[in-house]
């Protein structure tokens, strides 16, 4: 049965009022994410097909994909990528129809760009683990149920070779999630504070030592995710929009910066386009490292643009809210100038994107370096 | 529309970047430069005899290939990286759209062998969205003088924007006098009328100068990329402070932003082929800039060497800062975005 035949029968033989029935018949169906194995949620067919599948299933109930980003985009490729059966029937099906939220515990307050430095410990005892460190800019950890998380097992050996990768259960005994303000007044991220966490070793991701090599698999993927670009309507529409609606506010200088930065937007936009055509045809590019450092930049001068054409000194709300997405077009152009701030920081910042893409695309070679041959115990802090 | 290159496409890509391996590389074309024919009609006969390249866009019916602007994008893009001094643009591109936009299939059997070469008598500035400097007509005879038109020295065939419409001469019927070029590797000249003989063929759009801006995209994309290549071929090969000048991040970061610019020109270069208003408007709104920044850079990361007559860069720099003048500034394109985009002033 051909991919558009599949989704219509399933239509036709499902209730779309009862949206989780929907989703955990679909995840069921292989018509989650056709390019994950089948009983997975997928069909084993490739990436592009995905459209085919998303097109058919409009206006039927989804799964929030923002509310769950980080489960989507992160925890589960490297769940399918690591896991084991069990993990993966475990967690999958729950993380794609949004009934498990997940968080993403790798930065720590030593430890950010240099993420291979963190210092969370986990120590083994009999079938468990005691995990004891702190992680810090978790965002939604507060609605979490789980997180992907990094430990330090080994402090003997170079920073690189002692990680281990767990999946962190966030209501177990000693996990304390505290709200950190951001600069547009809410908290979407936090601190978490492990303190004699104890995790099953069934929850360990990949084997012990190798967690550097599985975070990896994680950041790559969240790269993608993020230069994926957003999902609803893009900063380049909201900002033409606001334009034809405003002619009161116009000037010549504007009208130049205008149309510099949608140029540079429909760029972006073809270059993405012509990203996922490469994909589609099974020849992933280099390009894909660069789109987040695309992406970051230029919302980052749209919105700002944008406060200033619309003369705005006000801003919409600075009260301390919780919110479960990222939403960027529900809110006002102070919160989006403001907000936007973390794209060249979030998932990597876009200097450490830009060694990346010199040393792996163009073959430049790494600076030199005084920490890869040291015990992590030793490194200078 | 696929914005990747097919495998026709690629064939074509590599015949034509082996051709000019062998018969352009740098060294050749820098030697041309001061030389009483800077234009290669040598070269330019072979392209035209071993690949077809110059009857690519003319219908089969005319004798020609019956390409799409896809394929003719693909020979911009390598003929810019070898900064190949050929009229493929002038007589190929310009003149064969303006006559194929004409309905005038005469010349055109001409043009499809390649053994007759025309050219676009328009000045290589002029905008796809003004006024096009038409040549007036006195009784039977043109007469007139167009300055700043490319490939004028080596055409056998002068296609010519006319007041009624578009008008074919022979080349020999008008005074070409070769200006002193900014881009030596693809010179000005000043075309003079002095009563010459004509005949009208049909009508004559911008449109043609439009289809010219969106290929050039591809041009300018051959160009950043061979900038591109070198530079960082360079930098990992070039010593100092007891390192490879390419492991210090200052540099890294310039040639990894350099890199992106490269990725977004080259999907505005694909897009245009479908030589769209907005597709062509945005592409050479990007592309220029971006192949004149490639150039730049390169220069600035050669060092010193960068600065001499003996290294190819500024062969691609002056073709750069000229293509980027060419059928529209990027402000030309970007203030036509105004009304194409809707986003009025
Ligand atoms: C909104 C937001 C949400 C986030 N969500 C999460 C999350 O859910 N989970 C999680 O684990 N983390 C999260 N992060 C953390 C994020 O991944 C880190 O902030 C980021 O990796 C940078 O680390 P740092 O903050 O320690 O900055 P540092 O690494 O200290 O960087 C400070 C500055 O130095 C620069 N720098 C550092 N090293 C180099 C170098 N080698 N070369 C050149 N420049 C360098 C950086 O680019 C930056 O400009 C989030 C961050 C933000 C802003």
């Amino acid at each position: 049965m051909d991919l558009v035949e599949r989704c219509r029968e399933f239509r036709a033989t499902h209730d779309p009022s009862d949206r989780l029935g929907w989703l955990r018949a679909r995840f069921d169906a292989g018509l989650a994410w056709v390019h994950y194995p089948e009983g997975l949620g997928g069909l084993g067919l490739s990436r592009g097909m995905q459209a085919v599948v998303e097109a058919e299933m409009s206006g039927t109930p989804d799964n929030d994909p923002g509310r769950i980003g980080i489960g989507l985009g992160m925890a589960a490729p490297t769940i399918l990528a690591f896991g084991t059966d069990e993990q993966k029937r475990r967690f999958l099906r729950p993380l794609w129809t949004g009934e498990e939220v997940w968080c993403q515990l790798f930065s720590e307050p030593g430890a950010g760009s240099d993420l291979a430095t963190l210092g969370t410990r986990a120590v083994r005892d009999g079938d468990e683990w005691v995990v004891d460190g702190q992680k810090v800019w978790t965002s939604g950890a507060h609605h979490a149920r789980w997180g992907i998380l990094v430990t330090r097992t080994d402090p003997d050996v170079p920073k690189h070779q002692g990680m281990t990768y767990f999946v962190a259960d966030m209501h177990a005994p000693g996990v304390e999630v505290r709200p950190l303000r951001q600069i547009t007044g809410e908290a979407e991220f936090n601190e978490v504070f492990l303190t004699g966490v104890r995790l099953p070793d069934d929850l360990r991701l990949g084997a012990v030592g190798d967690g550097w090599r599985v975070a990896q698999t994680t950041l790559m993927n969240e790269r993608v995710a993020i230069g994926a670009g957003p999902a609803r309507r893009s900063m380049a529409s909201i900002v033409a929009d606001a334009w034809r609606e405003h002619p009161e506010l116009r000037s010549p200088a504007m009208h130049q910066r205008l149309l510099k930065l949608w140029v540079d937007a429909e760029v972006m936009r073809l270059t993405a386009v012509r990203l996922r055509e490469q994909l589609a045809a099974g020849h992933p590019g280099p390009e894909g490292s660069g789109m987040k450092l695309l992406f970051a930049r230029l919302h980052q001068e749209l919105s700002g643009f944008e406060v200033e054409f619309r003369r705005e000194l006000g801003y919409d709300d600075w009260t301390l809210r919780r919110p479960e997405t990222v939403d960027f077009v529900g809110r006002e152009a102070g919160y989006r100038y403001l907000r936007a701030k973390g794209n060249s920081i979030e998932g990597g910042t876009s200097e450490i994107l830009r060694n990346i893409i010199a040393e792996r695309v163009l073959g430049l070679p790494s600076e030199p370096r005084v920490d890869k041959d040291v015990p992590w115990k030793d490194l200078p802090r | 529309m696929s914005l990747l290159y097919s495998d026709v496409e690629e064939e074509l890509r590599a015949a034509v970047r082996s051709l000019l391996a062998d018969a352009c590389p740098p060294s050749a074309v820098l030697g041309r430069v001061e030389s009483a024919e800077p234009y290669d009609l040598g070269l330019w006969k072979s392209l035209a005899r071993d690949i077809g390249v110059a009857g690519l866009l003319i219908p089969e019916e005319h004798g020609g290939a019956g390409a799409t602007p896809r394929e003719a994008a693909v020979v911009m893009e390598e003929l810019g990286r070898a900064v190949a001094p050929v009229p493929f643009l002038s007589s190929a591109v310009l003149a064969t759209r303006a006559l194929l936009d004409a309905g005038a299939s005469a010349p055109l059997e001409r043009l499809a062998s390649g053994e007759t070469t025309a050219c676009l008598v328009v000045p290589f500035a002029a905008s796809p969205y003004a006024d096009v400097p038409v040549v007036s007509h006195d009784g039977g005879a043109l007469t007139g003088t167009v300055r700043g038109v490319v490939g004028a020295e080596v055409a056998d065939l002068l296609v010519v924007p006319v007041d009624e419409g578009l008008a074919v001469v022979e080349a020999s019927a008008a005074e070409i006098v070769p200006a002193v070029s900014l881009d030596q590797t693809r010179p000005i000249a000043t075309v003079t009328f002095n009563d010459a003989a004509y005949e009208v063929v049909g009508g004559f759009s911008p449109d043609v100068l439009r289809a010219g801006a969106g290929l050039l995209a591809s041009e300018q994309l051959g160009i950043a990329e061979w900038c591109l290549t070198t530079t960082v071929a360079y930098v990992k090969e070039r010593r100092q402070f007891a390192r490879q000048i390419g492991s210090f991040q200052a540099i890294k970061h310039r040639l990894a932003d350099l890199w992106l610019e490269v990725v977004g020109a080259r999907a505005a270069a694909r897009n245009a082929v479908s030589l769209e208003p907005q597709a062509v408007a945005v592409a050479a709104a990007y592309c220029g800039p971006v192949a004149v920044h490639a150039a730049e850079e390169a220069l600035q990361l050669h060092g010193g060497i960068g600065m001499t007559w003996e290294h190819p860069v500024h062969l691609y720099l002056k073709r750069a800062k000229a293509d980027e003048i060419a059928l529209g500034t990027p402000g030309d394109h970007r203030a036509a975005l105004a009304s194409i985009a809707d986003l009025p002033a």
